[in-house]
């Protein structure tokens, strides 16, 4: 079809700003769902308009494509378990960094037929492809330990960093090489050493840090769509590139910035496997253990519970149980609240999505800021299968490793109930100061079962 | 202005606009953005449509090999991303 180019230009741009209202309709659950559907019409609209452009001849392989992709995508964003979401995450961004690498591959070769080749277009070429394939193989090692193929531990050795630090910097040379006396051969060498370096990059970082990687490389696969819109000068990708870009950037600032760790210290590796023993001091302390019964007949009397959900939560699949919980709790007049700590989980709002798959209502469910007054205030606390988040020794012992770190004020309770599987400290490997504390009692058991013990006491009683 | 330098004003733009976007989101709603911002960055499909469309891909096995598997991955995405996030966004509702 004959189109005038700025047709083109102008119908991105209208994708673009229908992607914009999109991610602002996310400001509010009233408005996100409409704002998907921006985000959609964007889509489409982008895709539609990219058919029609002139120098699209064969429509086979195209439409093949796009079929298939529905063909897998929509069964698999349906069938999947809310509690396995950072894994889909994870897959999904490992495929737009895979795609990111084959669109520059694919565009190198169209060029080199057509036979104009800048400086400019090689250069970012070979960044666009650099960076899809550290988000590939990256996003892979995410998917790998989310999904316990790998071990979550952190895999550190020594020279790791040197190591890394020479791959990058053979990667700058060999770009640099590229750009001079372009080959195919040298565009997978610095592919091939970018998708090492992804591996390696991930690796050292521990399970429950995955919220900060997770965001990381959702980050990169903005990057990567950017980097490719540099390369075909398409403003849509840039601009679309970079609110995601963006987007993931701020998450891991904000997932850092809840654990008082700088990026860098993510990046680099390693948490909690220098962390010390606190318990080796060799006073043995007293914790003492609750059963469900005296837990269900302490809820059932107070007038409000704040309930702190954590990774533990998750991994029991104890959702439902908490809802059938928060049901019987408010039906006999108790005020329950649910407190998120940023980093609860695996992925920014993990908790959350959990909460609401299982049909909490969004508005009893609070952020750190919003509920850590109402600590000192509630009758009783309820942590579900949360450490770390809630270890005060990250506000009163110097020497932890957790110092400084925002926690929930769960200790200020009155009483405070903690659902563990067993004596094991958190993934930091830190003691919890809490457990020993006397207005904490621990109920040992899955998360599952305890919940739903707790809520056949309250119906039997 | 050459079109590099456009394409970096583009860029450099659209990450102020995120910044002051993404700020707003509710931490609440965070998995879903990270749901649909991957199926935005799937925008990489169009480079993928004009990679496996060109007129040079019908020469080249490997345009055609790289552009199809551009297009499928992205595809993917696309469809994958969106209806999880629509799954998720369906969740948050107040208590009826």
């Amino acid at each position: 079809m004959n189109l005038s180019p700025d047709l083109f230009d102008l119908a991105y741009l209208a994708a673009t700003i229908l992607f914009i209202f999109g991610l602002k309709g996310l400001s509010h659950p009233k408005t996100a769902l409409r704002g998907n559907q921006f985000s959609m019409a964007g889509m489409m609209l982008a895709i539609v308009v990219t058919l029609l452009h002139p120098s699209v001849k064969n429509y086979g392989i195209v439409f093949g494509g796009l079929a298939a992709g529905a063909v897998i995508g929509i069964p698999l964003a349906l069938k999947i378990q809310m509690t396995a979401m950072p894994q889909l995450v994870a897959a999904l961004h490992s495929f737009v960094g895979l795609a990111a690498v084959l669109v520059a591959g694919g565009t190198y070769l169209t060029h080199v037929q057509q036979g104009h080749l800048d400086a400019v277009l090689l250069v970012e070429l070979i960044i666009g492809s650099a960076i899809g394939a550290v988000t590939f193989t990256g996003s892979l090692v995410a998917f790998g330990k989310l999904q316990a193929i790998l071990g979550s531990a952190p895999l550190v050795f020594r020279g790791q960093h040197l190591l890394n630090a020479a791959l990058i910097a053979a990667i700058v040379g060999l770009s640099a090489l590229f750009v001079r006396e372009h080959s195919v051969l040298l565009f997978a060498t610095v592919t091939g050493v970018a998708l090492l370096l992804g591996f390696l990059l991930v690796l050292p970082i521990g399970g429950s840090d995955m919220p900060v990687v997770v965001s990381m490389l959702n980050s990169y696969s903005g990057w990567a769509a950017s980097a490719t819109g540099f390369t075909l000068g398409n403003q849509l990708l840039i601009a679309t590139g970079a609110l995601v870009g963006s987007s993931g950037a701020i998450l891991s600032y904000i997932m850092c910035k809840a654990m008082n760790r700088s990026l860098l210290n993510v990046i680099l590796g390693g948490f909690g496997t220098t962390a010390e023993s606190a318990a080796a001091d060799g006073i043995a302390k007293a914790c003492r253990s609750a059963s469900t019964e005296d837990a269900a007949f302490m809820f059932e009397n107070a007038s409000s519970l704040i309930v702190v959900p954590g990774y533990g939560m998750a991994v029991a699949q104890a959702q439902h149980a908490v809802k059938e919980l928060y049901e019987q709790l408010h039906s006999r007049g108790v005020e329950v609240k649910f407190a998120i700590h940023p980093v609860a989980g695996r992925m920014p709002g993990h908790m959350n999505v959990l909460l609401a798959e299982s049909e909490i209502p969004y508005d009893v469910v609070l952020e750190l800021d919003d509920v850590n007054a109402e600590f000192a205030r509630a009758d009783a606390v309820l942590v579900i299968g949360a450490n770390d988040v809630v270890n005060p020794a990250a506000r009163t012992n110097k020497s932890s490793p957790l110092y400084g770190m925002p926690i929930l004020d769960a200790y200020k309770s009155k009483m405070v109930y903690v659902i563990k599987r067993s004596m094991n400290p958190g993934y930091s490997g830190v003691e919890n100061e809490l457990f020993y504390l006397d207005n904490c009692s621990l109920i040992f058991g899955d998360a599952k079962k305890v919940c739903e013990g707790l809520v056949n006491c309250l119906k039997s009683a | 202005m050459s079109s590099t330098m456009i394409a970096i004003y583009v860029f450099t733009l659209a990450c102020f606009v995120g910044y002051h976007v993404i700020w707003g989101v509710t931490p609440a709603l965070h998995t879903p953005l990270m749901a649909v911002t991957n199926a935005i960055s799937a925008i990489l499909v169009v480079g993928a449509i004009l990679v496996a469309g060109s007129a040079e891909a019908s020469h080249s096995i490997w345009i055609q090999v790289l552009g199809f598997c551009a297009v499928l991955l992205a595809s993917i995405n696309i469809f994958g991303g969106f209806v999880v996030t629509n799954r998720i966004l369906a969740m948050f509702k107040k208590k009826s």
